[in-house]
């Protein structure tokens, strides 16, 4: 009888080409996402030094990070040029480097483009139980279907095309289980943000965090690819949730995904990885989901979670002097004062979108708040990026799209948009924006924007009134 | 990649905790296609305030910097060991670092030090009047004023930083291993190639 082992253990075991003395393992990557900004670099150096990409079929290349989301093509359907001169060098950079080394390529016009974390799954490209990298750290996403996934930086990357390897050290485990049931109106969002909130941003370093419990199990695979997303936020370098029916379900029929009797040997492989009764973590945390409220962050760290019926807490109030420090600096930088009611918090711009959250459950959660409502007067930018184009179909054959411009916001081509101020969409100096991405960041949506983060029905709440708003109140 | 044994020179008393890669190097400074010239670029929204610690002339061209805990946490760019480098930063001291940040350093000849909260203290007290000199080989922080602590070090990464290693390179000399995991894999779970139904 072999020793019980966690789902992270199982995967890794099963990706182990070399052991060397240390512990450290070369591990083989099932699957390599490539966006156009961490790429350009890599591809140079396999030039530079005469090398080829070794697994060009486990490799997939799509423009997310810096495409606008305004038209691409114009009526007569051609592409328009992308203004901003360093994007338009990235983004050609990619379009030339996949076909150089015979890597498949998803165009920015083409109609499955999107954001490579809603990519991955929705081709059925991410698979559970493999192993995918990706130069952004939010590939922890594929965790959400029980793949082992983590974001690279640009040497990782070059290593993966060149050898279709890594080396890495095991990392420990941590268990976050979540029992119970949530209460209307909270979403995966919230489960995430409030996980992020109790256990810290480096409350998972070292670790692979296993989300469990039956508020997990309930999750459809759109809110498990939310709360794996942001696995990095509470310092986890990634996230699973073991495969089960609702992942197979998910997956079946997907363009790569295997068929006929490849998919049932799949499936019944799949079956096996779960972690074994017995298997124990290194680090376990328990929530309780009836303690989960619609949440939203104050500050600038991701952990600095609050309920939405909660208030800006007093920096004096954290025990850990540096944490005051640090709390002080954020709510300078927030222009927040403490006590302050998170629901009086005026919000000037709205971003509905990002890895986390752009998928067509959140387009349908935001939708259903906004529905029969009009976007605030206080309300100056509100936009709503789904995450990949055929979310953005699906979305416009459920009339989705209608009640958004019908309300006043904006409805956009996908990509990562305001979810990093690299592309056109950006959010001014000193204002506020209820986003649905994962990072608050100083500067992350524009130098001197501040964000709270927040749910798409929690954000879908603030654009029709102006302000932070407890979701539940406008729900019938 | 340039060897790094024993770094001295003046360190940056930054000490501030959750350092992330946003506040290293800011998102727009990451449209670029080659890795050179990102120190301009390095900790820009604190270079704002004119009297930031990086731009006193003590600090000029300092190999050192020392941070607070979980420092490089945030997005895994690798743009943020580059702007380091840039700005000439061999060594980071701090108590903790996000993962993905450690192992960029390395990959860029960065030693990332870890030291316990208690050394940190004493050497942002040094870093204000003198030099701070690391030696990886001993793996010590030595001050002018007998202070010694001892690091510990992934042995691995030690190697790669004294002989200034490639790991390509390193990895291509398992590339039999790598071809027998492959055909294994192929013969034991075909289905993990991507249908050939795809795009
Ligand atoms: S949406 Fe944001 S977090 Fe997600 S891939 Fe794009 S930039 Fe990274």
């Amino acid at each position: 009888m072999t020793r019980p082992r966690t789902l992270y253990e199982k995967i890794w075991d099963a990706h182990v080409v070399e052991r060397r003395p240390d512990g450290t393992c070369l591990i083989f990557i099932d699957r390599h996402l490539v966006h156009e900004v961490t790429s350009p670099q890599a591809f140079a150096g396999l030039r530079a030094s005469g090398r080829t990409v070794r697994r060009p079929d486990l490799t997939l290349a799509v423009p997310d990070h810096n495409v606008p989301t305004t038209a691409r093509l114009d009526a007569a359907g051609n592409k328009l040029p992308i203004a901003d001169p360093e994007s338009a060098a990235q983004l050609a950079a990619l379009e030339k480097n996949a076909p150089d080394f015979g890597i498949r390529y998803i165009d920015a016009v083409a109609p499955e483009q999107g954001i490579v974390h809603v990519v991955g799954p929705e081709q059925g490209f991410s698979l559970p139980g493999t192993t995918i990298v990706c130069g952004d750290s939010h590939t922890a996403c594929h965790g959400g279907i029980g793949a082992l996934a983590f974001g690279i930086g640009t040497s990782e990357v070059e290593h993966v095309l060149a050898t279709q390897t890594l080396l890495l050290q095991p990392a420990k485990t941590m268990e976050v289980r979540v029992e119970g049931e949530v209460g209307p109106g909270v979403s995966a969002k919230d489960i995430i943000l409030h996980i992020t909130g109790t256990i810290g941003a480096a409350g998972g370093t070292g670790h692979v965090i296993e989300y469990t419990g039956s508020a997990i199990r309930a999750l459809s695979i759109e809110g498990r690819l939310t709360v794996s997303n942001m696995a990095i936020e509470g310092g986890a370098r990634a996230g699973l949730i073991a495969p089960d029916e609702v992942t197979f379900e998910y997956l079946k029929g997907r363009p790569y995904a295997p068929k006929g009797a490849d998919w049932d040997a799949a499936v019944e492989y799949w079956k096996s990885l779960a972690t074994d009764p017995g298997a124990t973590y290194d680090k376990v945390v328990v929530i309780d989901a009836a303690d989960i409220a619609p949440s939203v962050t104050w500050g600038t760290s991701p952990e600095d979670v609050v309920p939405i019926t909660g208030s800006v807490p007093d920096p004096a109030s954290f025990a850990d002097p540096s944490k005051q420090a640090a709390a002080a600096k954020s709510l300078a930088y927030m222009g927040l004062e403490p006590g302050t009611r998170m629901q009086d918090v005026p919000i000037e711009n709205i971003f509905i979108g990002s890895c986390t959250n752009s998928r067509i459950e959140d387009m349908r959660a935001a939708a259903a708040v906004i529905k029969g409502r009009k976007k605030a007067p206080g309300v100056k930018w509100a936009i709503v990026v789904p995450g990949s184009g055929l979310v953005k179909r699906q979305a416009e054959a459920e009339g989705l799209d209608r009640i958004f411009i019908d309300a006043g916001l904006e409805w956009r081509e996908p990509g990562c948009s305001a979810c990093l101020a690299m592309n056109p969409d950006k959010v001014p100096a000193g204002e506020r924006c209820a986003s649905t991405s994962n990072r608050n960041f100083v500067g992350r949506q524009g130098p001197g924007a501040r964000t709270h983060l927040v749910s798409p029905a929690m954000a879908a709440a603030a654009a029709v009134t102006g302000h932070l708003t407890d979701v539940r109140e406008l729900m019938g | 990649m340039t060897p790094l044994e024993k770094v001295e020179g003046r360190a940056i008393p930054l000490g501030l905790k959750n350092v992330d890669t946003d506040v290293i190097i800011p998102a727009h400074w990451l449209k670029t296609t080659t890795r050179e010239g990102m120190g301009r670029g390095a900790f820009e929204s604190l270079r704002a305030d004119p009297d930031n610690l990086f731009d006193r002339p003590q600090y000029k061209d300092a190999p050192i910097l020392i941070a607070g805990d979980n420092f490089g946490c945030g997005s895994s760019r690798e743009h943020a060991a580059w702007a380091l480098g840039d700005l000439g930063i061999r060594v980071v001291i701090a108590p903790s670092y996000s993962d993905i940040f450690s192992g960029n350093a390395v990959k860029n000849g960065i030693l990332p030090v870890v030291l316990p909260q208690a050394a940190i203290d004493r050497l942002m007290e040094v870093a204000e009047t003198d030099p701070v000199h690391v030696d990886l080989d001993t793996q010590t922080v030595t001050t002018p004023f007998q202070d010694r602590f001892a690091f510990e070090i992934d042995p691995f990464r030690k190697m790669c930083l004294l002989e200034g290693l490639d790991e390509i390179s390193l990895t291509e000399k398992s590339d039999a291993a790598i071809g027998a995991y492959e055909q294994k894999l192929d013969a034991e779970r075909p289905w993990m190639r991507p249908a050939a139904a795809g795009l």
